[in-house]
């Protein structure tokens, strides 16, 4: 069922700078070459019966309900798959075309359920309309002969329904899945009568290739594809438009409501980031919002082995406070800091940076991006000149040559993943560079071109050959470089990647990819028309994170595939606002914008508008924090939405910093690994509950709007700003819109951007100012942000977790589709039936050596920590190679991840840790002990645990 | 802990890795045959039934992989054409003709001889897996219908009585040749 709010022009928009006239029941349209007559009308305000078609597919004629008369045609015609012709003649209404179109809603009718009143699409559903617009009064055929109507219903999706006695069989579910999503797991089987709607092989969507998307359920014009949370509710009465809170695609959602209850999340049409489609994860997995877990009440205690305690909200404002005075009064301004979270909006981490910059007088903020795109910010501002991606995602439509690095979109970005792949069916090409068979790499109508199995760590030795391949093989762009690079600076880089070292003969060895292949992606990149590069954390999380990227700039500058439309070099950021909470200022040494706290135009700025003076010193990073706390010299933090005990590496080494401080605050929304080591627990509010925006992988700002109330009746921004009146260091915004201005006010590349402007324009890519009133879909067109591109030199070091006798598997991690991240909210819904634990994928050949079979309990262990988990011995991973997800806490994956990290920017190198694997009996010593900690480090006091119950 | 109720684990296999050999094989000899042909599913999907007898559903993974497409589209072709078998025949396959001319003939009275006979429905298989029962629309023999064919030998001038003979015939005769098209039924 399409959404409540949004109206269907029944085929999609067509582009064209032709534009044609035509006469539709002598109303005039003009439209754009290429449109339906189907269109065309109802733009002209006509709307003609239809079922088959609907304008998120293209057309298909097969219901027969639009047909229209065209004068000088003979019959019929369809008027969904009938293009528009300049003084062309449409009747769509008299006597025989509606005979004709009543006459088969007549046979639909007869062998569909009449059960309308108790029906969840009553009121919605476009059979009942069409059946009301034809006039249909009697059905004579009865219902004695063979029908469906006993067909039996699907109910093993946790999400949604398939109620096969009420399909009538328009195959939208059919091509939602081929074309909006591209997974083609639905087909229609046998033929004639006994044509019925399969999932891949006539079998239950959970056991089928659905990747519970939802795009069939929004184009199913009946009940038969319903969401369970819209059987269970009924029809929404409003909709509100919001941003997805999970990954870095942003998709844009209307939530349905009913009240103040969501009944259902619908991918808006309008949406610029995802233009109607959606995931799982955004559309359904919203459960956790409301889970009993969730932690309403402010609660404190003294120590961590104390229960907690709830207080008021103005108790844990006060003690909070005066706990931070008498912790910077004994150790100093700078035994204190604060973290921001790439899950909460841009105003509230604005608002945290500020605290800690004027409120505490320090720069010690950091940001979880820290552990994921640090690197992308450092690299892309060196060489191109500023930190974000370069294009939309859009632009991938205009990719000739698409090289994906280190990411695995299908499951991580499965929204843009989606477009992908049309693309790719479009005939684009495909180079995937990553030590696992991902998706991409070979699947339904996708096949990459040339995979690149890289050993983990690898990636800047590979790259390095790629320019190597461009050098000295001349596919050098040498125009664009002369226009838009500094000389120099390309002279010196080109003599380096010359040298036959870099070679892809000569590196061979070290990164186990085969030259030829190496030198045949080179050659297609370089040639193979518009190239765009897609990259993720495999590129980031690695000791040389920061040098790949600039590996990846450099390439694609020499190549001049940059600065248009179908090119760019694209991070593909992890989290809903990763990118915004890295342009608030999160950094300890960057304000708003990316502007260093020694740069005096941008901290006097903001002194003045704060009325303080400000730290030009760069404060402590995340883990210079958890050292400092080690050797006593930081005590106090505020940690805003993120779960660092669980997220960041070497946890025996995080929590042991958490618990030598005095004081830590954690605001979540629920009791997180962090909390166990918290002193003051300040509920945090879901992205429902708030207004605010988030900032995508695209540099997208859109608008986040409040659906229900904050439950425990603050929104996020709130609390921060009580924290700094507590502290006298006064904040006073009545609505997340006032935080927007003075974002505006002070950082340059958000000049324009204003709420009333997204509610105009519906999202905006910054920079947004005067030269931009309208935002930047892609960077870089005429020149490079910096001036000049520079190519940096890229020595390639191996890292120090090389597989040596004691670890000689390398162990790399990611995530899959239906959970995210650390999972705090994917585990709290019925996603788990996709994902209930996290498995050690394992190559047969390593697994034989050791005798590990399938499902066998092993450990894990690498020269700092021990963990046991579930083996799936599987060809994805390459000999050498193991990996698993880091969803589940009990599982543990970052106790054996080491703290090797990014040289420029810290972020950790979670991708390659030098492991081994054995057969075990027994879970870890970690993992005992962390089950006994997570017991009694959470307990509540008693009253309070009784009335959680 | 240690007490965790043990969970099953989501497993990937590889498509095709648990296959019978001879239906792996015969998957992938029909794949490389014909893979360069344009809409060479439908090939392939021929070849596939001419050495197996049928279409074994647990070979779509294979197929599907092997070509690109996803399972779904696959089993979409498969379904489409009746003549594809999605079960595992009968040691023999018995077409009988139901077109105008045998029908004008006494082709009806044979047919639900026949189908009492078996026990089973067009395109079903007799109990003891003998024989498989499948329609056919003229076998170019219709000057001495009512016809079937079965094994690929033509047989005219059908009636009950010889439909009898024929099957109590066929059946010692193949006692000895059966064997190679029985597998496990799925
Ligand atoms: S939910 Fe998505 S993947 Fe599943 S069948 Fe529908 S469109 Fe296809
Ligand atoms: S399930 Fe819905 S969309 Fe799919 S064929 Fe049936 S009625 Fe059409
Ligand atoms: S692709 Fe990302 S933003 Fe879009 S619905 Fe899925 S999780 Fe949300
Ligand atoms: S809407 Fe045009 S044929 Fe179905
Ligand atoms: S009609 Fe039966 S063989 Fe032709």
């Amino acid at each position: 069922m399409q959404s409540i709010a949004e109206q269907d022009l029944g085929t999609p928009k067509r582009q064209s700078a032709k534009q044609v006239t035509l006469n539709v029941d002598g109303r005039q349209v003009t439209v754009p070459a290429g449109t339906s007559v189907l269109r065309a009308a109802a733009e002209a305000g006509l709307s003609i019966p239809k079922l088959c078609a609907t304008d998120t597919l293209e057309a298909f004629g097969s219901c027969r309900m639009c047909l229209v008369q065209v004068e000088g045609m003979k019959g019929f015609p369809a008027s969904c798959t009938t293009p528009v012709a300049e003084g062309m003649k449409v009747t769509t209404q008299n006597e025989k075309i509606a005979n004709i179109r009543r006459g088969v809603m007549e046979l639909y009718i007869s062998d569909h359920p009449l059960d309308c009143l108790t029906c969840p699409a009553n009121g919605h559903c476009e059979l009942q309309d069409m059946a009301g617009a034809v006039g249909l009064r009697e059905v004579r055929y009865g219902y004695s002969g063979a029908n469906h109507l006993d067909a039996p219903k699907d109910e093993s999706n946790p999400y949604f329904t398939f109620d096969a006695s009420k399909c009538i069989v328009c195959s939208r579910c059919v091509r939602a899945c081929d074309e909006q999503q591209g997974t083609l797991a639905l087909t229609i089987q046998g033929r004639g009568f006994d044509s019925t709607v399969s999932a891949s092989q006539a079998e239950s969507f959970l056991e089928s290739e659905c990747v519970s998307c939802g795009a069939c359920i929004t184009a199913c014009p009946t009940a038969t594809l319903s969401e369970k949370s819209l059987i269970k509710a009924g029809q929404a009465e409003h909709s509100i438009i919001t941003t997805c809170a999970y990954c870095g695609v942003g998709c844009s959602f209307r939530a349905e409501m009913q009240g103040e209850e969501v009944v259902r999340m619908v991918p808006n049409k309008d949406g610029h980031a995802n233009h109607g489609h959606s995931c799982v994860k955004g559309r359904f997995a919203i459960g956790y919002a409301t889970h009993p877990d969730r932690i309403t009440k402010p609660m404190i205690r003294a120590s961590i082995s104390d229960p907690w305690k709830e207080v008021s909200w103005e108790e844990a404002i006060a003690h909070s406070a005066s706990e931070l005075r008498r912790i910077q009064k004994k150790y100093g301004r700078d035994s204190i800091g604060g973290i921001t979270s790439s899950r909460c909006t841009n105003e509230e981490t604005f608002l945290v940076q500020k605290l800690v910059r004027a409120g505490f007088g320090n720069n010690n903020v950091d940001t979880c991006a820290r552990v994921c795109h640090s690197p992308t910010g450092y690299g892309l501002k060196q060489t191109i000149g500023e930190s974000a991606g370069t294009q939309d995602f859009d632009s991938v439509m205009d990719a000739d040559v698409i090289m994906v690095i280190g990411a695995n979109p299908t499951d991580a970005h499965p929204v843009f993943a989606s477009r992908l792949k049309k693309r790719l069916r479009a005939g684009a090409r495909l180079i995937v560079v990553d030590p696992r068979r991902i998706d991409l790499v070979r699947s339904a109508h996708v096949k990459a071109d040339h995979h690149l199995t890289l050993k983990p760590g690898t990636n800047v030795a590979v790259l390095n050959a790629m320019a190597h391949v461009v050098v000295t093989e001349g596919l050098v762009d040498e125009a664009f470089v002369r226009e838009r690079c500094d000389l120099g600076n390309f002279e010196s880089w080109a003599r380096f990647v010359a040298d036959p070292r870099h070679s892809p003969e000569a590196t061979a060895a070290a990164t186990g990819v085969d030259p030829h292949e190496l030198r045949a992606a080179a050659r297609l990149y370089a040639t193979g028309g518009n190239a765009a590069i897609y990259y993720g954390l495999g590129v980031t999380e690695h000791s040389q994170g920061s040098t790949t990227v600039m590996a990846i700039a450099n390439l694609a500058m020499a190549t001049g595939n940059i600065g248009r439309e179908g090119v760019g070099v694209n991070p593909l950021r992890g989290q809903n606002n990763v990118q915004g909470s890295c342009d608030m200022g999160s950094f300890p040494h960057e304000f708003s914008g990316y502007r260093h706290v020694s740069n005096d135009t941008a901290r006097e700025t903001f002194e003045r508008l704060w009325g303080v003076p400000l730290s030009n010193e760069p404060g402590l990073r995340i883990p210079n924090m958890i050292d400092e706390a080690i050797d006593g010299s930081f005590k106090w933090l505020y940690v805003q939405g993120e779960d660092i005990a669980q997220s960041d590496p070497d946890t025996t080494h995080i929590t042991a910093g958490l618990k030598a401080m005095e004081c830590v605050i954690v605001q979540d929304l629920f009791l997180n690994e962090t909390a166990r080591y918290a002193h003051i627990f300040l509920p945090g509010a879901s992205f429902l509950e708030k207004d605010g925006t988030f900032t995508n992988a695209e540099r997208r700002i859109s608008r986040v709007r409040k659906a229900i109330p904050p439950l425990a009746g603050m929104a996020d921004w709130e609390v921060t700003m009580a924290l700094a009146n507590a502290l006298g260091a006064p904040m006073r915004y009545n609505h997340p819109r006032e935080i927007m201005d003075e974002i505006a006010a002070t950082t340059p590349t958000f000049k324009g951007v204003s709420y009333a402007r997204l509610d105009e324009l519906g999202s905006i890519q910054w920079p947004c100012n005067d030269a931009a009133p309208t935002g930047t879909p892609v960077m870089h067109v005429d020149h490079f942000v910096r001036g000049k591109g520079q190519f940096m030199l890229t020595e390639y070091l191996a890292t120090e977790e090389r597989a040596g006798p004691r670890f000689p598997l390398l162990l790399t991690t990611g995530r899959i589709l239906s959970q995210y991240n650390v999972g705090a909210q994917t585990r709290r819904t019925a996603s788990t039936v996709w994902h209930h634990e996290d498995v050690l994928e394992i190559h047969p050949f390593d697994a034989e050596q050791r005798g590990v079979r399938d499902g066998d309990l092993v450990a894990l262990a690498s020269r700092i920590g021990e963990i046991s988990l579930h083996a799936s011995v599987t060809e994805r991973v390459q000999p050498g190679v193991v990996y698993t997800t880091f969803h589940h806490a009990v599982t543990g994956a970052n106790v054996v991840t080491t703290d090797n990290s990014d040289w420029a920017t810290n972020c950790p190198e979670y991708k390659v840790t030098a492991v081994q694997v054995r057969r075990t009996n027994h879970f870890s010593d970690w993992q005992l002990r962390d089950r006994e900690e997570g017991v009694s480090l959470r307990r509540m006091a008693k009253a309070l645990a009784d009335a959680a119950e | 802990m240690s007490a965790r109720k043990r969970v099953t684990i989501p497993i990937r296999i590889e498509p095709g890795s648990d296959l019978p050999a001879a239906e792996r094989a015969a998957v992938l000899e029909a794949v490389n045959r014909n893979r360069a042909l344009e809409g060479a599913l439908l090939p392939i999907l021929h070849a596939i039934q001419d050495r197996l007898g049928w279409i074994p559903p647990r070979t779509l993974p294979l197929i599907a992989y092997e070509l690109n497409l996803s399972r779904a589209e696959v089993h979409g072709v498969v379904s489409f054409y009746h003549y594809f078998r999605q079960h595992q025949p009968g040691e023999h396959v018995i077409f009988l003709c139901r077109a105008e001319a045998c029908q004008a003939v006494g082709a009806v009275a044979l047919e639900a001889h026949a189908k009492r006979a078996l026990g089973v429905e067009f395109h079903g298989t007799s109990g003891d897996g003998r024989y498989t029962l499948e329609p056919v629309y003229c076998l170019g023999n219709c000057a001495s219908g009512p016809s079937l064919m079965i094994d690929r030998e033509l047989h005219g001038r059908m009636t009950p009585e010889r439909f009898d003979e024929l099957i109590g015939a066929t059946s010692t005769s193949a006692a000895s040749a059966s064997g190679s098209a029985s597998g496990s039924a799925t």
